[in-house]
């Protein structure tokens, strides 16, 4: 245990690299399942490219593909230079690393194969998607996926645990409530309204379960993330202490309470959507004290936002987060529900959150560590100027676009029109829309290219210039 | 030296945060409603077969040998393998992230598609997991029984684009066996066979394009409230048992 280093740089490598992967296979099947959209589906009856299916793969790809990984990466990277402590065992995180994987892949194949293999074989249930919304993973592997978050969750514990004696830090604390969280999440979504609970009541939790991935999971990590990556960046303290506290306490309460909101003028009892909308509009003002603690930090130095690519990244990302979050306190509320629910709307608005934040601030992240996982400086620094802008320029195409044709299609809806032309009216924005994808994929494949040619460079004559400012060395 | 606050402490976060804030959503938004909920009995595949529906009667007679070849005859036994099946299908190629299965009392929707949804027709075994759904390219499917004649479901599922020029959805030409005749025409399989009982089977308890609900009707004798297509095919139907008023088992 006391030769393991503080932090195993390989894996937090392997992790992004893994993660970069999966995030162009998603961005492969949501360009695939736009196309759909066109009438110009180029795999029309071939059964295991179906687009319903290919769409799950986007989902899925991103969350526990591209979300999972690189979120782990950065808290492979964070955790121990925060505690002092290496994590629990270099063994697990390894395993960890290669059955996140495994997961990942049998996910695929389930949601590809499940409905045809599993048919012939009687299991179509237990090998298909499960029909549970970002928890499609098949209920065959959901069993490993509990054990595989367990670990997770103790793998980080133990070096915080370990450095308690001193005062948390704010990542570290939205990294312990994360994992716990994410354990209970993960057993509540994918097992109650499987086994337990049918209609209304089911639907609740499965409501709780779609946001909660999003609240608890990916939003603690990426936070924890964010308060350890633009301070240390920046040279400069965080803001404000007491603010941080405010912004987590009141994200750990209002949080969890939110998850009804996706089923409004549902048959779930009223007293629970009145509830989970009060939450919502609350949650959303908290999280305006966690937005004026970061721009209060950034601002002591806002130059760096010309100078440093990572600090722009997660500045943008920090900016469409309180967009995302000004816009859901408004979407929430029960007169707007009736027009944008079922809308594009609502798709914009998830590819702002999942991509425009927590994806910017990863793609930061890697932008800021890349370098020195690989020992060598950028190969181009045109090239992920390019690949901000197209990946910033895109997402904000396309948010704006799907919430204009939400708009479009909730009123066309309203007004008793047939159906039909609510998708007529649609066509032009689904066709910008894929215009704006596109420009995305392309930002991601120069990223990719990038990192690609910086880690094949032959290595540095002699560790030629500090290429990043960051402060903590490697032990 | 810095004084550490309560708040501030693992332990606190652990348990407060992480476990109490947690337990206090699960027993707001899962505990609560399922208690609420618990006076509606939750309706079995094995009740629900009890009542074979004249559609599925009706595909044993259009396609008599490819459903002869599938399920044999139409029997509650087969019915509830069709619906189960069909469910899957459902889940499997995700029409439920296309197609929402509840009808708001908002924007018009009663007037769309029919009675409001209520609580008790979510209660059965086949909305374990519920398929709400959370997003409408296509229309809401939770009336969508008695709609289309099955030949419709059949062409429809085989190419959209065929029996609606603007339509997005994909085609689904794996539910079909080629016919042996090159000339002939594809037929369902088993799959295909099941979705659209499936399909079929999604709001027969709620007449479609009823006037809002009047809630004597929904409970009157079946027999009364019998929707006009059954009494077209009374004699596909003969095996339908007369039920007392009580037993509409989706109120």
């Amino acid at each position: 245990m006391n030769d393991q280093p503080l932090v195993d740089q390989k894996l937090v490598k392997y992790h992004f690299v893994a993660g970069m992967v999966y995030l162009m296979v998603a961005l492969m099947a949501g360009f695939l399942f736009a196309l759909q959209f066109l009438q110009h589906y180029p795999h029309s009856g071939v059964e295991w490219l179906s687009p319903g299916r290919i769409r799950m793969i986007h989902t899925n790809a991103v969350a526990y593909g591209f979300l999972l990984n690189c979120l782990l990466a950065g808290a492979y990277w964070a955790v121990p230079r925060l505690s002092g402590h290496p994590v629990w065992s270099r063994f697990v995180s390894w395993f960890l690393f290669w059955a996140i994987q495994a997961i990942v892949i049998f996910t695929v194949f389930g949601i590809l194969f499940g409905p045809t293999l599993g048919y012939k074989w009687g299991i179509q249930h237990w090998l298909q998607a499960q029909a549970i919304e970002w928890g499609e993973t098949p209920i065959l592997i959901d069993p490993v996926v509990v054990v595989g978050l367990i670990l997770i969750a103790i793998n980080f514990m133990r070096p915080i645990i370990k450095g308690a004696d001193k005062p948390l830090y704010v990542s570290l604390w939205y990294f312990s409530a994360g994992f716990i969280w994410t354990i209970l999440n993960y057993v509540m979504g994918n097992y109650i309204p499987e086994f337990y609970t049918p209609g209304a009541s089911g639907a609740a939790i499965a409501g709780l379960f779609i946001h909660d991935l999003v609240g608890l999971f990916v939003t603690p990590l990426g936070w924890g993330l964010m308060y350890y990556f633009v301070p240390v960046i920046m040279k400069r303290p965080i803001w404000s202490h007491a603010v941080s506290l405010i912004g987590f306490w009141g994200l750990a309460f209002f949080y969890p309470l939110n998850g009804v909101h996706h089923f409004l003028y549902s048959t779930i009892p009223m007293f629970a959507q009145y509830s989970a909308v009060v939450a919502t509009v609350g949650v959303e003002v908290v999280v305006m004290t966690v937005f004026i603690n970061f721009v209060a930090t950034i601002r002591q130095q806002g130059g760096m936002l010309s100078t440093s690519l990572p600090i722009r990244w997660m500045f943008t990302g920090i900016v469409f987060y309180m967009i995302t979050c000004m816009q859901c306190a408004y979407q929430v509320l029960l007169t707007t529900q009736q027009i944008i629910h079922f809308t594009d709307w609502v798709v914009g608005h998830a590819h702002l959150v999942m991509f425009g934040v927590f994806g910017f601030w990863i793609l930061g992240m890697i932008t800021e560590l890349w370098p020195r996982l690989v020992d060598r400086p950028w190969h181009s620094r045109t090239l992920n100027t390019w690949h901000y802008w197209l990946s910033m320029i895109g997402t904000i195409t396309m948010f704006i676009d799907l919430m204009a044709a939400g708009l479009v299609q909730g009123f066309s809806w309203r007004s008793l029109q047939p159906w039909e032309e609510s998708v007529v009216a649609s066509v032009p924005f689904w066709l910008f829309r894929s215009f704006a994808g596109t420009m995305i994929f392309v930002g991601q494949i120069l990223f990719v290219y990038n990192m690609w040619r910086t880690a094949r460079a032959p290595a540095p004559a002699a560790a030629a210039q500090p290429v990043t400012g960051l402060g903590a060395q490697p032990a | 030296m810095k004084q550490t606050l309560l708040i501030e402490r693992f332990g606190t976060i652990a348990l407060v945060g992480g476990l109490g804030f947690f337990a206090l959503s699960v027993v707001i938004f899962a505990v609560i409603p399922v208690a609420l909920m618990k006076e509606v009995k939750m309706v079995t595949i094995e009740e629900i077969s009890q009542h074979v529906l004249p559609d599925f009667r009706d595909l044993a007679e259009r396609y008599p040998e490819q459903f002869k070849k599938y399920f044999g005859e139409a029997s509650p036994k087969t019915y509830a393998e069709a619906l189960r099946l069909g469910r899957d299908v459902y889940i499997g190629e995700a029409c439920w992230h296309c197609h929402s299965q509840f009808i708001r009392p908002v924007s018009n929707e009663d007037l769309r598609f029919g009675r409001v949804s209520y609580a008790g027709e979510h209660q059965t075994e086949l909305q374990m997991p519920p398929l709400f759904g959370t997003r409408r390219v296509g229309p809401d499917l939770i009336r969508e029984a008695g709609r289309h004649a099955n030949d419709w479901q059949a062409a429809h599922l085989w190419e959209p684009k065929d029996v609606v020029s603007t339509s997005v959805m994909p085609s689904f030409k794996w539910f079909f066996d080629k016919p042996a005749d090159p000339n002939g025409v594809p037929q369902p399989n088993k799959r295909g066979l099941a979705l659209i009982t499936y399909l079929q089977w999604l709001g027969s308890w709620a007449e479609p394009l009823d006037p809002p609900i009047l809630p004597e009707l929904a409970s009157a004798k079946p027999a009364e409230a019998a929707p006009a297509k059954a009494e077209t095919k009374v004699e596909a139907a003969p095996a339908r048992k007369p039920q007392p008023a009580t037993t509409n088992p989706y109120e």
